[in-house]
């Protein structure tokens, strides 16, 4: 029967040409304008370390005040000053904990006729490598040790070391950066977190994934300034030293608390952390702490572009119009086959019986706008990097699972359409259609 | 003459396709209304002019490897100096930053010595020489360019005011209204730090930035006659006209031959003005062109949807129309019936559509920073989508017209 059914569908859809045409094509249209900017929106709301989200957190700590976060909703600074990390850094309340910041460095490649580079590179602690997840594909990162004395170590990307040691074991080894000679100790394999969660708030989530990370300890004690954002309140003064102690912002910082019950005895901690330092002066008013995970941090970054928001309500206004359209031409096609109804009604087809065999046409409607509309999602994507920055373009991507939901969408959106229609023509009543003919 | 009593029955009958006819119609409208208004602002965005001469600027972002900030004062005099012995270049310097980079300074304005609290003015600060002017192509129109003893030697964290300053005329406007403001000081700090002339009023120089947050101070710009040393430079250059394309090859091997320990690499290193633009609007224009896609696809699915509905009632009504027929109504009187019902659906879609618009650009506003939409764009989207109803009904309406009076009498 099953078969029957789609073998009729199909016998009247091909009856009506034009109007099957314009069926299929609002359902393609609307299905893929959908699916296109839904893409986009998948990539920049991915969470990009699932298993761990949970257990990351980026304490904020108000070291400006209440003038300064009345003007952001009550909200402490979105980076720390360099005493505060590092107060925190010395304190160790979480299990893992890094300071972060994107290091100004240049690549001097040895052969002297290749030009310096620059490759995004950050300057961490040692428990940002187990913290993040960074896998290696050759030696590992860098110990605490290594961290306390300020050792020049490095640990490159797999791009980067394919770039300078044709992808050779390069642990050991040495490289050059800004004049000076840092010692390899791993080699990540391929690591590209989207977004970019641990740092947001200087590349807005997206950017190249990161090629080089050297100690943090190394990068303060050779005066490397932050590639990224720096805010300050007021003046630091002249000179390096000033600034590091000022108040001014520019470091990123993680804590992994693998449970709830550390998180929450984190939070008390930033709140204490930030009283002492009421009570010795620095902080003017009472503490004003955030713990944010990766999940809400993003967020709060709002690193889904505007752009995305916007285009997928309307591409789903879009395919909500295109379904009352759908709704429309169906109405208008099983009418118009009253009569057939009531001959078949007549010859004791049940309501059932019409209902399944009226859904099984408006599904292989479906079925023909998603694969039209499979194509158009085709097309939507690859011009995707026409609207958007080519890091958030790149990682929107036709892969079997928007395939999927591209089929999905069209047949159920198509059948659900279908159901008005579907009870107008059951509806009808055979008497009256057998009279009038 | 209008046939609406009639018309009224006969929808009555038809409740679920007017309903969803009207219903297309009103989304269709809000949508329209939002997307056209979402283009006319970004197109509107992408039209601000910087004020420099467009056609003919490149910008080369360098950073120096193994040398202190502190020590690139003599580095970029030679860097500028190459620049300008190369052939093809009219005038170059070297600045922190540059309208539409992306990235630059930003300070408050004060008529007085003050620390905190709003300020007089919000504005960026470039820091420039006295072959600056040339460079961008900026029209001076009061007061006179920096001299070359003018413009000092200094560290990013050390600089806090200049004795002299030249500044757009927006700025000038909105810190002296009156139009005195050419050899009027103004302030960049609190007391400590000296005041500053304003020695020059150049017609317009936009601010690095293009998002939203800088939008109330757009043009007001602040050049400041200060050698900065730092890791980091960015060279302006003007070629001669027509000779753009030598200099952006020329320009880059210059650089090179006088020093190799430097970083001019990546997209972004190497651009022309035309590609500074692209950039920098790269999302406005990309959202005007999505919004674009969707209304005609839009319009052409509601036109679609509409013809095939009124072609389904024709085909059901064909009788009673071949009884007016029969009855003496013309072929004109069918056609008009059709298209006075188009319009009535097609009005009630209208009202509640405009309703719909409005809501949502409401919700916009609340969610995105969006403007008020104009009246005049739902004007324009009620008449487009009436017209487009009256043209997408005369196909049908005409083959309606078409059925001829004995049609009546066929069948029982």
């Amino acid at each position: 029967m099953f078969a029957y059914y789609f073998q009729l569908g199909l016998r009247s859809l091909r009856k009506n040409p034009l109007l099957t045409a314009l069926m299929v094509m609002a359902i393609g249209f609307g299905v893929a304008a959908s699916m296109t900017t839904y893409s986009v929106f998948r990539a920049t709301s991915n969470n990009p370390i699932p298993h761990k989200s949970s257990q990351l957190y980026v304490p904020q700590i108000d070291n400006w005040g209440p003038e300064d976060a009345q003007q952001n909703q009550g909200e402490p600074p979105r980076a720390m000053s360099y005493t505060d990390a590092i107060g925190l850094m010395r304190d160790r309340k979480a299990a893992r904990q890094t300071a972060l910041y994107p290091a100004g460095l240049s690549i001097v490649p040895a052969d002297a006729s290749q030009l310096p580079f620059r490759e995004n590179t950050y300057g961490v602690y040692a428990d940002a490598f187990p913290m993040f997840d960074i896998p290696f594909k050759y030696g590992r990162g860098w110990t605490q040790a290594d961290d306390d004395a300020h050792a020049q170590v490095a640990v490159i990307g797999q791009q980067l070391n394919e770039k300078l040691f044709r992808g050779e074991n390069s642990v050991g080894r040495e490289i050059n950066l800004d004049g000076r000679a840092y010692r390899i100790v791993g080699v990540m394999d391929h690591w590209d977190p989207q977004p970019l969660f641990f740092d947001a708030v200087n590349t807005g989530g997206f950017d190249d994934p990161t090629q080089l990370f050297v100690p943090f300890t190394r990068m303060i004690e050779l005066k490397v300034s932050t590639n990224g954002n720096n805010n300050c309140n007021k003046d630091p003064g002249t000179g390096w030293d000033n600034w590091l102690h000022s108040e001014c912002i520019w470091l990123g910082f993680w804590a992994e608390l693998p449970t709830k019950a550390e998180a929450d005895a984190y939070r008390n901690y930033l709140n204490g952390y930030s009283a002492e330092q009421q009570r010795a002066g620095r902080f003017k008013w009472a503490p004003n702490t955030r713990l944010r995970n990766v999940v809400e941090w993003l967020d709060y970054q709002k690193v889904v572009p505007p752009e995305a928001k916007i285009s997928l309500l309307v591409a789903l206004g879009f395919l909500v119009i295109c379904l009352v359209n759908t709704i429309g031409l169906l109405l208008a096609k099983f009418l118009r086959r009253s009569s057939e109804i009531g001959v078949r009604r007549a010859l004791g087809a049940s309501r059932k019986e019409i209902y399944t065999q009226f859904l099984m046409e408006a599904g292989a409607v479906g079925l023909a706008g998603g694969v039209l509309g499979l194509l158009l999602t085709g097309v939507g994507v690859y011009g995707i990097s026409l609207i958007f920055d080519p890091q958030v373009a790149r990682l929107a991507k036709l892969d079997f699972p928007l395939v999927l939901l591209t089929m999905l969408v069209a047949i159920l959106a198509t059948v659900i359409a279908a159901f008005y229609p579907t009870w107008r023509a059951a509806q009808v009543q055979p008497a009256w259609q057998l009279k009038s003919n | 003459m209008l046939q609406i009593k009639p018309i009224l029955a006969a929808l009555k009958r038809h409740k679920a396709g007017t309903l969803l006819i009207a219903m297309q119609i009103a989304l269709t409208l809000a949508i329209v209304c939002n997307a056209l208004f979402i283009i006319q602002q970004r197109v509107d965005r992408i039209s601000r002019p910087t004020g420099m001469d467009e056609n003919n600027v490149l910008a080369i972002q360098n950073r120096w490897v193994s040398v202190d900030g502190k020590d690139t004062a003599p580095l970029i005099k030679a860097d500028v100096q190459a620049l300008r012995q190369t052939s093809g270049v009219q005038d170059a310097f070297a600045t922190n930053s540059f309208p539409l980079r992306g990235g630059g300074w930003s300070t408050g304005v004060n008529l007085a010595p003050k620390n905190e609290g709003k300020s007089a003015a919000q504005t960026t600060l470039y820091f420039v020489d006295e072959h600056a002017l040339a460079t961008y192509g900026a029209q001076l129109i009061a007061g006179r360019n920096f001299t070359a003893d003018e413009v000092i030697t200094a560290d990013p964290k050390d600089i806090k005011s200049t004795p002299q300053v030249i500044i757009t005329k927006a700025l000038a406007d909105k810190l002296y209204p009156k139009g005195d403001a050419l050899g009027k000081q103004l302030y960049l700090g609190g007391k400590d730090i000296p005041p500053s002339t304003i020695i020059g009023i150049v017609a317009r120089l936009q601010v690095p930035w293009n998002g939203t947050w800088s939008d109330n101070f757009n043009d007001n710009a602040m050049l400041l006659p200060v050698q900065l040393t730092s890791n980091y430079t960015i060279y302006l250059i003007r070629a001669k006209p027509g000779q753009l394309a030598d200099v952006v090859k020329s320009a880059p091997a210059t650089l090179l031959k006088t020093s190799r320990m430097r970083v001019i690499s990546g997209e972004r290193a190497v651009r022309t003005y035309d590609q500074v633009r692209g950039d920098a609007y790269k999302n406005d224009r990309g959202m005007a062109i999505l919004m674009g896609v969707i209304c005609v696809i839009l319009l052409a699915i509601t036109a679609a949807g509409i013809v095939g509905l009124t072609s389904f009632w024709v085909g059901q009504r064909r009788k009673q129309i071949g009884v007016r027929r029969a009855l003496g109504a013309t072929k004109r009187d069918i056609l008009s019936y059709f298209l006075t019902e188009n319009l009535m659906i097609g009005v009630a879609g209208v009202v509640i559509g405009v309703g719909l618009a409005i809501g949502m650009n409401l919700w916009m506003v609340s969610q995105f920073e969006m403007a008020r939409l104009s009246v005049l764009y739902v004007v324009v989207g009620v008449v487009a989508l009436l017209l487009l109803g009256q043209a997408a009904v005369l196909a049908p309406a005409m083959r309606a017209a078409k059925v001829p009076p004995v049609e009546a009498t066929r069948s029982v």
